[in-house]
């Protein structure tokens, strides 16, 4: 429990968690400072400036440089922290952020499952090798994949933690939304937009394989789909 | 300068005799048009609100802390409720969505704007009451019965609402994806006659600080409380409609078969969101502005000084109200729309933390050097600026749109909107409510159990909602109804227990605010006029003040926070006393160019 309640973030396992968490621990490093020098001033005030019997207030209304200087101190540091900001977001959500080599997959979210759809062998969506699997996220590590992202009734949201991606799948729009794993392993997808009485269940699995072990995976599913 | 000048205000008066009071009670109490009961009418409708928000909080507390454990009392539910006394998730989400409407719609927003919007406004100014009273008695006796509207969807088939206090569409629109019919479409014909509510009081609160405003009562001499309530008041008559507007177009969907938000007949679940938020964003700040204007009125007074940088904090409110009108796409980060609108909405939604900071700063500042006194108000006052300051701050990580990617939906907003609407609005609720009571109720609440109160609640609440940061931060998303379906959530789940039962001790100490304040109602010390020593006009009237406040028109000689002033042989002196010798207090308080 100690684990959790530290201001760190889980370990990632794509490539946006170097363009995110840095962002993430320079505001908590900018705002924490202004937390404790705020809430420090707060109570050495209180204690220093508490009623004493015949003590009396200081008589001042205001100070003009002193506004000039936390408004504009302030203004410059907001504005600096979004200029910082803005490449990550162009580049994780941008529409030409997309790698042009990125693997294209198909996602339809439905209540309460993720629809995955997989381009086969040919490596492109809308052929006659696509194979559809629910549930399961496949894909191979260290090489972009590109989702298009639907919902056929609510709005859902695409949420896998450990890739720090998120994208809501909304009815009638095809959003593409782009990551690239960085870790072989097994992760966890979830709904992040309340879509229903089975919200808290729509989890799939998400595997992250080397590309051999994809390309076997792929197969099998293709000789699955064959037989079927 | 001089916009009042005696002879301008409708009202005459002729008060060489007592007044005497001759209404019969159901006007006197029930259907009255005086402003002062109509705040309290307010009150007592939104602290019931307050509490039923809070239980449906308990519920859900319950089953995230304990997840399918049976609720206690729970087998006294329906079985649409419950099943063997375990919560079901039709139930969560109704809790979900009816907690975050009560709260918002029912209890925060009419105990700051219905209450003290109503309460304070002609008191304050000098007026004898709102400038259209029967319009102000119509729009508490509009919430009513969208309250209980409201309220009625737990009793039809479906039960309530369940698509979220935000109604997203197309769940919102469509029974067939949430199972909920008359619930949603009882949602919306309740908030589309709560809007009519808030209209009506919002343009009455406008033309009365407009035009009722006593002579000397210029704007630069109101009270920071109500330059606040103005300002939000014209926050609410432009942003309701929007929300009406949406409220109505979804029940159209709902009902009559139009597809405005179904993308399967050609409609645009985005335009839901888009409008929602037009109205949403306004809407968080009418949730604030009211609060940051009460406690600068308490600080000063506590502190015993006037308040630091008056000017700016106008500036600053003023700054709040237009800059909340262009930042509400940082709700629809992750919503798909347009990614360069991302970059936009970010930088000015950063630009909301000046204001912000500017107001933080000034409140430091008039308490430096001050000569603090530490009453129950003023013990709320100073815990709004302290848990303001964490909500303002967890802010700017959710502004920042490559990291909202990762904290969007989780609890980090839940954390961050509670030190906002509970840190923030409710202290400075308490705040307020502890202040105004003995004007209001003519006794004084029992300052050794209100500091009881206070400290509890302080303790609890950041037990409660500090530790919802770190759930957020390792990915736990909002309104899931059972953490422990996900591996990654598993081990958070001592934190979301320990999260729970905070929560309960939370809400069982706000019993004692209750019975503070009935019992004082009945029992408590009678008040004196000023027991605060404060130098607003309200105070210079009994307690409770009659009906049509003032016998005489009052004359305003300066502004509100001439605490400590070297003019008065005390220190404090009210707006209303002509200054000794004949000065004019600090250079910026001159009088009206009369």
């Amino acid at each position: 429990m100690g684990n959790f309640l530290s201001w760190m973030l889980p370990p990632g396992a794509s490539t946006f968690v170097g363009d995110i968490d840095w962002i993430y621990y320079l505001i908590l490093v900018v705002t924490g400072v202004a937390f404790f020098a705020v809430e420090i001033a707060l109570v050495v005030f209180l204690v220093k400036y508490r009623k004493r019997p015949g003590g009396k207030a200081t008589y001042v209304h205001g100070s003009t440089r002193a506004e000039i200087i936390w408004t504009s101190v302030t203004a410059v540091v907001v504005v600096v922290i979004g200029l910082l900001s803005a490449p990550a977001w162009d580049k994780i959500k941008g529409r030409e952020g997309v790698p042009p080599n990125a693997m294209p997959i198909g996602i339809a979210a439905k209540q309460f499952e993720w629809n995955i759809t997989y381009p086969g062998a040919d490596g492109k969506l809308g052929t006659t090798d696509d194979f559809t699997v629910r549930g399961q996220l496949h894909v191979p590590v260290d090489k972009p994949t590109v989702a298009t992202l639907t919902s056929v009734d609510a709005i859902h949201s695409f949420f896998v933690p450990s890739f720090r991606i998120k994208q809501d799948a909304v009815p009638g729009m095809h959003i593409r939304v782009w990551f690239q794993p960085t870790k072989v392993g097994e992760y966890e997808l979830g709904c992040a937009e309340l879509c229903g009485l089975g919200h808290y269940r729509m989890r799939a699995i998400v595997t992250v394989h080397t590309q051999e072990d994809y390309d076997r995976w792929v197969a099998q599913q293709a000789h699955a789909v064959a037989q079927r | 300068m001089a916009t009042t000048a005696t002879g301008t205000t409708p009202f005459t008066y002729d008060h060489g005799h007592e007044h005497v009071d001759d209404r019969s009670f159901i006007r006197k109490y029930i259907f009255s048009t005086d402003h002062k009961i109509i705040g309290i009418q307010f009150l007592i409708m939104s602290l019931t609100f307050l509490l039923l928000g809070g239980m449906l909080a308990m519920v859900m507390r319950w089953q995230l802390g304990f997840p399918g454990k049976p609720l206690p009392g729970g087998t006294l539910l329906p079985d649409t409720y419950t099943s063997g006394g375990v919560v079901l998730p039709e139930f969560y989400n109704s809790a979900v969505t009816m907690h975050g409407t009560f709260m918002v719609f029912f209890a925060i927003m009419p105990l700051l704007v219905g209450v003290f919007g109503n309460y304070l406004i002609p008191l304050k100014i000098g007026a004898p009451d709102m400038a259209f009273p029967r319009i102000n008695m119509a729009s508490f006796w509009t919430a009513v019965p969208a309250g209980l509207l409201m309220l009625a969807g737990f009793f039809v088939e479906g039960g309530s609402a369940a698509a979220g206090w935000t109604s997203y569409a197309p769940l919102s629109a469509r029974s067939d994806l949430t199972g909920v019919h008359l619930g949603q479409i009882f949602w919306c014909v309740s908030l589309i006659v709560l809007g009519l509510s808030s209209i009506m009081g919002s343009f009455n609160y406008i033309t009365t600080v407009i035009n009722l405003r006593a002579p000397g009562m210029n704007w630069f001499r109101l009270p920071l409380s109500i330059w606040a309530l103005f300002v939000t008041a014209c926050l609410v008559l432009l942003a309701i409609p929007v929300l009406s507007g949406a409220a109505i177009l979804l029940l159209f969907d709902q009902t009559i078969g139009t597809h405005f938000f179904d993308p399967q007949a050609g409609g645009q679940p985005l335009l839901w969101q888009h409008l929602f938020w037009f109205f949403g964003h306004p809407e968080v700040y009418i949730l604030i502005l009211p609060g940051m204007g009460m406690v600068s009125d308490i600080i000063a007074n506590g502190a015993r000084k006037p308040v630091f940088g008056y000017t700016s904090m106008v500036l600053a409110i003023i700054a709040i109200g237009f800059l909340g009108w262009g930042v509400w796409g940082h709700h629809m980060f992750q919503s798909g729309m347009n990614p360069t609108l991302g970059t936009t909405f970010m930088i000015s939604t950063l630009l909301i933390a000046v204001p912000s900071a500017i107001k933080t700063f000034n409140w430091l500042g008039t308490i430096w050097k001050g000569q603090i006194t530490f009453h129950v108000p003023m013990l709320h006052a100073l815990a709004f600026v302290s848990m303001f300051v964490i909500g303002g701050l967890s802010g700017v990580f959710m502004a920042a749109s490559p990291f909202d990617i990762y904290i969007h939906d989780t609890y980090f907003i839940v954390a961050h909107l509670h030190y906002v609407l509970f840190g923030g609005s409710l202290f400075a609720i308490f705040a307020a409510v502890t202040y105004w009571y003995p004007k209001m109720f003519g006794r004084m609440m029992n300052p050794t159990v209100g500091k009881v109160h206070f400290w509890l609640t302080l303790v609890f609440y950041n037990c409660t909602f500090f530790p919802m940061h770190q759930l957020g931060l390792h990915g736990h998303m909002r309104r899931i109804y059972d953490p422990t379906q996900y591996a990654f959530l598993k081990d958070l789940q001592p934190v979301n227990t320990f999260i729970s039962i905070s929560a309960f001790l939370l809400f069982a100490t706000q019993f004692i605010f209750a019975a503070n304040f009935i019992m004082s109602w009945f029992k408590g010390e009678k008040a004196p006029n000023n027991p605060w020593l404060d130098n607003g006009l309200e105070w210079t009237l009994p307690s409770p003040p009659p009906h049509g406040n003032f016998a005489t028109v009052p004359t305003v000689y300066r502004g509100p926070y001439e605490y400590s002033s070297p003019h008065s042989d005390q220190d404090y002196i009210p707006q209303n006393v002509p200054t000794p010798g004949g000065g004019y207090g600090a250079p910026h308080t001159q009088p009206a160019g009369d």
